[in-house]
């Protein structure tokens, strides 16, 4: 009988065009994401060597991470931005790869467009010039970024230069107590494994918490593989996959979808699979979740309190926490619900999904920001936004004094005007809370949206299961 | 991509973990739309107060470490997002080499496409080596690819792994593309194959 096999391994091997006798495999990519940081160093590497694009039509791109998120008819006021987001539009014109334009409805993050227009399919091979394209492994498909060179080789030959990754699994069992999200079940597993926990290896969610999720949750989960240390995360395809996909504009038309159905059945983990490394976790320990710290890893409970370096025992542990505190001034022992916050981001593509303002929308009817607190909602594609509309939660939102804005990344990584002044706390939905990360000297605090809507309503950080109705 | 096959040079102690790639290069140097000029944004707020003005004693900074070609850092360097103007940054600034307990895979992998070499040593000999970089100016360290070795200021020597085929690329200034597109046949055949097993995926 054949070997069983994982997930990874299925799509690994179902991808590879040579092997060479000391393990380095050419496996080919099926969808290449393309945005505006990236890439113009590689067209201008395939412009300099004389090279085409090799498959233009496998790859999607769109300019996010420097996009206003207010009113755009007066185009791009920073320069930089500006020469950046028109260098990748002439690029896509020049060699003919599809390209959104910033005044398309389809315009967002890159990591939401590809699941909105149906380009990201189970069982496929999906990078992006970016770490966050973990968030398709979500639909069981094998994403991971790329750096610039890769995006330039993969441009020229739909494929890349890779040795396979080990195989990690993460069990989630149990059900997710009420007021417990996909951010908080990441987080909770960030905080277990530390960010090098998955270094080397593609992590497969599973168990009923996992499979429980819609699919934006699961993205959500995926999305912050990349915090863990892992490359990918990978969730199996189910009926909630392939209820999501269908009659998407680039998902398979019916006469093939039924085929393409029948094949994403077989990509589910063999029983008997083998993993380098299998993690339990009881979904019922988990508690909606909040960073203290200026690592992904530094997590509590929010009915936790600031840990205290004094009882970290390795020297240079012990320092790295004595410099988080001191960059996030705070004290050993506070309660976490008793920091006070000045501003709140809601958006990302961790973060910036139709399910996410849902979850916000719920905490926050009727309800206001709190005094002297900023709070800014940034969907992540013009698609969500205009389901938002339509749904009516931007005049939740509005009326409880959020600014409800035009989609991209923003305050994620603060490259557009969108940032945090030195000094300044924000709780956050988005994946990382580094020194200076969304502004300069700014303290990020990561949470769920839920949780992050608790806090605009408290002006601290709240328990968003006291909030809950 | 230029060749790597033996260094010398003085190696910049660095002695933090999780050093991500937002404290390599922060995000305002990475509207450019170029691979070189990015010297001046390595390491930026550890060099640079928030008015802009130098901050000193950073170890690049030094006199002694101002022509380092070598980074001795803590584990898991270079996590975080997957820009390649950190090596970028690192190359523009003269450093041809990081030696780390550990490293973050797309960092790792992006240091070879661009002629750094990153060599991962146990913890014990990273101290080592961090003690000899202390040395300022006296902390002339070479590393030899060919023989995968590291000779420390005392004439001690370290040996590293490193992938075959990579050293191979690194030793050879190879282009990866260039030695992708000799198998052009055989991509060919893959999507061949590809267009009947899964039709789906070409519209
Ligand atoms: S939302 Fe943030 S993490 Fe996601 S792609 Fe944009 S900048 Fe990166």
């Amino acid at each position: 009988m054949a070997q069983p096999r994982t997930l990874f391994d299925k799509i690994w091997d179902s991808h590879l065009v040579d092997r060479q006798d000391d393990g380095t495999c050419l496996i080919y990519i099926d969808r290449h994401l393309v945005h505006e940081v990236t890439s113009p160093q590689a067209f201008e590497g395939l412009r300099l060597a004389g090279r085409k694009v090799h498959r233009p039509e496998a790859a999607l791109a769109v300019a996010d991470h420097n996009v206003p998120t207010t009113d755009r008819s007066h185009g791009i006021a920073d320069t930089e931005s500006r020469i950046q987001v028109e260098t990748l539009a002439s690029n896509c014109a020049d060699f003919g790869v599809p390209f959104v334009a910033m005044d398309d409805v389809r315009q967002g993050i890159v990591h939401i467009i590809g699941p909105e227009q149906g380009f990201t399919l189970p069982g496929t091979t999906i990078v992006c010039g970016d770490s966050h394209t973990s968030t398709h492994g979500a639909f069981g498909a094998l994403a991971f970024g790329i750096g610039t060179s890769e995006v330039e080789h993969v441009l020229a030959t739909q494929t890349l230069i890779q040795k396979p990754a080990k195989n990690m699994r993460i069990t989630v069992e149990g059900a997710r107590p009420l007021g417990v999200t996909a951010k908080d079940v990441i987080l909770a597993i960030i905080g277990r494994l530390g960010t090098a926990g998955g270094t080397g290896h593609v992590i497969e969610y599973a168990g009923p918490a996992i499979t429980d999720l819609c699919l934006e949750g699961r993205m959500t989960v995926c999305n912050m593989s990349i915090e863990a240390g892992a490359r990918a995360g990978l969730i199996a395809p189910d009926e909630t996959t392939f209820a999501y996909l269908r009659g998407r504009p680039m998902a398979p038309k019916a006469g093939r979808w039924e085929a393409a159905v029948a094949y994403w059945r077989t990509l589910p983990s063999d029983q008997g699979a083998a993993y380098d490394k299998d993690v339990r976790i009881a979904a019922g320990d988990i508690e909606p979740q909040v960073t203290w710290g200026t690592s992904p890893q530094d997590v509590v409970p929010v009915s936790g309190r600031v840990p205290d370096p004094a009882a970290v025992a390795d020297d240079a542990k012990r320092q790295a926490m004595a410099q988080s505190l001191s960059y996030m001034d705070l004290t050993p022992g506070t309660a976490m619900r008793d920091v006070r916050i000045d501003k709140v981001f809601i958006g990302s593509c961790t973060n910036g999904r139709i399910e996410d303002l849902r979850e916000v929308a719920a905490v926050v009817e009727g309800r206001a920001v709190a005094d002297g607190v900023y709070a800014m909602i940034v969907p992540g594609s013009g698609l969500v936004k205009n389901q938002a509309e339509e749904e009516g939660l931007d005049k939740i939102f509005r009326a409880a004094g959020f600014d409800w804005r035009e989609p991209g990344c923003s305050m994620c990584l603060a490259m557009n005007a969108d940032r945090l002044e030195p000094g300044e706390r924000c709780a956050s939905t988005s994946n990382r809370n580094f020194e200076g990360r969304q502004g300069r000297g700014g303290r990020t605090h990561l949470m769920s949206p839920g949780m992050a809507a608790a806090a605009a309503v408290a002006g601290r950080i709240a328990d968003v299961r006291e909030l809950s109705r | 991509m230029e060749k790597f096959d033996r260094l010398t040079g003085v190696a910049a102690p660095l002695p933090l973990v999780n050093v991500d790639t937002d404290k390599i290069i922060p995000k305002q140097f990475l509207k450019t739309i170029k691979r070189t000029g990015l010297a001046e944004g390595l390491f930026y707020e550890m060099r640079f107060d928030e008015a802009g003005k130098p901050k000193p004693g950073f170890v690049l900074d030094q006199p002694a470490y101002k022509n380092a070609k070598i980074l001795v850092t803590g584990e898991n360097f270079g996590c975080g997002s997957s820009r390649e103007h950190a090596p970028w940054a690192l190359l523009d600034a003269g450093i041809r080499c990081v030696i780390a307990p550990s490293f973050a895979d797309i960092f790792y992998n992006n240091c070879f496409k661009n002629g750094i070499l990153p060599i991962v040593l146990p913890a014990e000999q990273v101290d080592l080596l961090m003690d000899d970089a202390q040395r300022g100016a006296n902390a002339v360290v070479t590393v030899d690819l060919e023989k995968q070795e590291i000779t420390g200021p005392d004439g001690g020597i370290l040996h590293f792994d490193v992938d075959a085929f990579r050293k191979h690329c690194l030793l050879n200034g190879l282009d990866d593309i260039g030695l992708t597109q000799q198998k052009a046949d055989k991509i060919a055949a893959y999507e061949a194959r590809q267009r009947t097993s899964q039709p789906w995926l070409n519209p």
